[in-house]
């Protein structure tokens, strides 16, 4: 499939393999930033094929996983209203807050909705004018121009019953925190494709500058994510600390204009709450003056919910890549994508939910892996001792 | 849990200074949710916890898609099941092909022949009578190309509102007259996984039906009956047909659902190989933009076979020239390592776990 498999291609995959090698002198940890990467890596066994001296650490880029568990109380207060329809992006519905999911709330009688484009709230507004449509408007600059657009059009359109519940991040204050962490680890970064693709990279090099530290910003394909991490090893190898594009067939420096200007026309850089790592400065948007009257905690009264996280999993530290889901003594055992202890096991893009699902085989055993010698026969996995 | 883990968990919530912190999650739902339909492990642990724990029985606990009864000398198959299908029309099918053709095929699955079918209707007032007569046009139309006869019925209305169109619940009986044996709990080491073409089609024409999706494809359902496959498969085997392991359908849940639950009844492992699984173009290029794994997503005409290897080769060329089988596959093979557990090997060479959904697939966010 055009633009599919040329990115998923196993011989190319096995080439830039040997050339990552080739490059390697020395142990190096790279954290990828984006949810969406390191699904990818754990999905397509990325993390199998590198060398052992390259380790990928798993970066705070999941929206679900960092969305504060206030503002999923606050959703559900919301959501519980009988004059409401609440629509959200569908991975949301499964995240626990303090009191079940939206799942149980829908099932209590509960109007919520999956939307795949925040536009579609305008149409669910018009066609039922007596109710409130609250959008939970999440994630980092990414889906922003999308949120941005429903409160613009809303505005233009004069509708009075569409709000929006806010909890907008930003990745580069983000990645300060990391570096900034006396536990840092990390030696590179591969950088958030999509993200860049909004906002374009700019922003990125004072990091680079500032902290010594190479950021490649990469795709979310196979390929793209290996070439990132050549482009980020031989950068590391040659000690240089600079921005590279290795995504550049869908980005540019200056990212997408109008996006851009659609963004800051809505929204406002302020201080915002990050799960599992506390509040960080001016790393999230907020919607402006002029479009505080879309804005749900205030329609709905419930900016006073403030939920206090209880301490139980290490979800703060994995977001941080300070640790592996693996390093959780309740990895797998008590914590599970069923039973989820903290948020990064509740997204399919949290690194927890993502090793559960295509990774937890690799910890109890070697894997060797060698082909079949009849034809047609699909190759054969030969587990090792059991350490 | 051991001692050592306690401490082990205190030590770590210790280091976490004002980092980390999580609610804890629900597990027990007090109402029924969505997720219980879905065929993931919501589904299972309903089936489980509501149902089979009170009725529980021999025939019962296989948890087969089909019960097969030793009835004198016979060997009868019995099964049910219910449609229910927003929107009830959609290209390849609606809910009256799906209604005969699935019962159909959950006693093909068992080795058996179909014979006759009850349909029990709920409509909602209000539902026109030309729909009503479409659909049952195309369930006799579908009964007779499966070669099996509706017998008895029932018919109910409710009140606007308390159903959606036309709900069907579908059971049919069929016999058993080769000497098949088979079950989920049957796969071995060295066994061969068969699917018989290409997956996703029926899930995926019907999430691009719905109102709020607005993506065209030339898409249609797979919605056939599976049982003249199942004839020429068993026929291909000769006096071996005890080398049939299991057949499934892959409905709601898709192949992955479906051979998880083989691997779990057998306690063997499986491994797939993702280039092996047929994918239509337009059924990934869905899933890629929604976020959905076409391995979860429903199909109402295909079946993966486990068989033993000495037949898989005669299988898989009596498959392909079935025309509901000829882009059929060899996709993987049953290995004694890692039992319960389906891993797939994939397009760049790693490996990954193909597990079971919670619940229903939700797509991503970006």
């Amino acid at each position: 499939m055009k633009y599919l498999d040329e990115y998923r291609d196993g011989p190319i995959a096995a080439k830039l393999v040997e050339r990552i090698k080739r490059a390697q002198t020395k142990p190096w940890v790279i954290m990828e930033v984006c949810g969406g990467q390191t699904h990818s890596i754990v999905k397509n066994g990325i993390d199998q094929l590198l060398p052992k001296g390259v380790e990928l650490v798993h970066g705070p880029g999941c929206p679900v996983c960092v969305t504060p568990l206030e503002m999923i109380d606050k959703a559900h207060a919301i959501a519980r209203r009988p004059e409401v329809i609440f629509c959200s992006f569908g991975d949301m519905l499964r995240v626990p807050g303090s009191d079940g999911d939206l799942f149980r709330i829908k099932s209590q009688g509960g109007d919520v909705r999956v939307v795949y484009s925040p536009l579609d709230c305008l149409k669910i507004a018009k066609a039922n004018p007596e109710k409130q449509v609250v959008f939970f408007a999440i994630g980092f600059e990414t889906t922003a121009p999308a949120n941005a657009m429903l409160a613009w059009q809303a505005k233009q359109m004069d509708l009075k019953n569409v709000s929006l519940l806010v909890s907008h991040v930003l990745v580069p204050p983000a990645i300060e925190a990391v570096l900034s962490s006396p536990q840092n680890r990390v030696q590179g970064f591969l950088g958030p494709g999509h993200v860049c693709a909004v906002v374009g990279y700019a922003e990125y090099e004072p990091l680079a500058a500032r902290f010594r530290v190479p950021i490649v910003i990469t795709g979310f394909e196979p390929l793209d994510i290996l070439e990132g991490v050549l482009m980020t090893v031989e950068q590391l190898e040659q000690g240089r600390a600079e921005v590279e594009n290795q995504y550049s067939r869908v980005l540019a420096r200056g990212g997408n204009h109008p996006a851009r200007e659609r963004i800051a026309r809505v929204f406002e850089v302020g201080d915002r709450k990050w799960r599992g790592v506390g509040t960080i400065p001016q790393s999230g948007f907020q919607l402006r003056e002029e479009f505080r009257e879309f804005d749900a905690e205030h329609r709905f009264s419930v900016e006073a919910i403030d939920t206090m996280e209880p301490e139980v999993c290490i979800a703060g530290q994995i977001l941080q890549g300070i640790k592996k889901p693996h390093d959780c003594p309740a990895f797998g055992g008590e914590c599970t994508p069923q039973h989820p202890l903290g948020a990064t096991m509740v997204s399919a893009e949290g690194a927890c939910a993502a090793y559960y699902t295509y990774g937890r085989h690799l910890k109890d055993a070697d894997l060797t892996l060698h082909r079949a010698s009849a034809s047609g026969t699909p190759d054969l996995v030969t587990l090792g001792d059991q350490k | 849990m051991s001692t050592g883990k306690v401490e082990e968990r205190e030590e770590t919530s210790a280091e976490l200074g004002p980092f980390g912190s999580c609610p804890l999650p629900i597990f027990e739902h007090p109402q029924i949710v969505l997720g219980h339909g879905s065929g993931g492990k919501l589904s299972a642990e309903l089936i489980e916890k509501v149902f089979v724990s009170r009725f529980r029985n021999a025939t019962l606990e296989k948890m087969d898609d089909q019960a097969v009864l030793e009835i004198g000398s016979t060997r009868l198959a019995f099964t049910t099941d219910s449609f229910v299908v927003t929107p009830i029309f959609f290209p390849g099918g609606n809910i009256g092909t799906l209604a005969v053709n699935g019962t159909v095929n959950d006693l093909a699955m068992g080795g058996a022949r179909p014979l006759y079918l009850s349909a029990a209707f709920i409509l909602e007032e209000g539902l026109a009578a030309a729909e009503l007569e479409r659909v049952v046009d195309s369930m006799a139309a579908s009964a007779q190309s499966a070669g099996v006869e509706l017998v008895t019925g029932d018919t109910k209305v409710v009140n606007r509102g308390k159903g959606d169109k036309v709900f069907i619940t579908t059971t049919g009986i069929g016999v058993v007259e080769r000497g098949t044996r088979m079950s989920a709990d049957r796969a071995r080491t060295g066994d061969k996984i068969l699917l018989s073409g290409y997956i996703g089609d029926h899930g995926i024409t019907i999430l691009s039906q719905r109102e709020n999706l607005e993506f065209e494809s030339a898409l249609e359902s797979d919605c056939a009956a599976l049982n003249g496959l199942v004839d020429v498969m068993l026929d291909a085997a000769g006096g071996a047909v005890d080398g049939f392991r299991v057949m499934r359908d892959p409905t709601r849940g898709g192949v992955a659902t479906v051979l998880n639950e083989i691997a779990g009844r057998s306690r063997v492992g499986m491994v797939l190989k993702e280039s092996a699984i047929p994918v239509r173009d337009a059924v990934r290029g869905a899933c890629e933009m929604l976020g959905l794994d076409p391995l979860y997503v429903a199909n109402e005409g295909k079946l993966v076979a486990v068989v033993a290897p000495e037949i898989a080769d005669r299988v898989l060329g009596a498959m392909r020239g079935h025309p509901l089988g000829a882009e059929s596959c060899a996709i993987g093979e049953v290995v004694a390592q890692h039992a319960g557990m389906v891993l797939m090997r994939t397009g760049v060479g790693g490996t990954r776990v193909v597990d079971v959904l919670f619940g229903e697939q939700l797509p991503r966010i970006c």
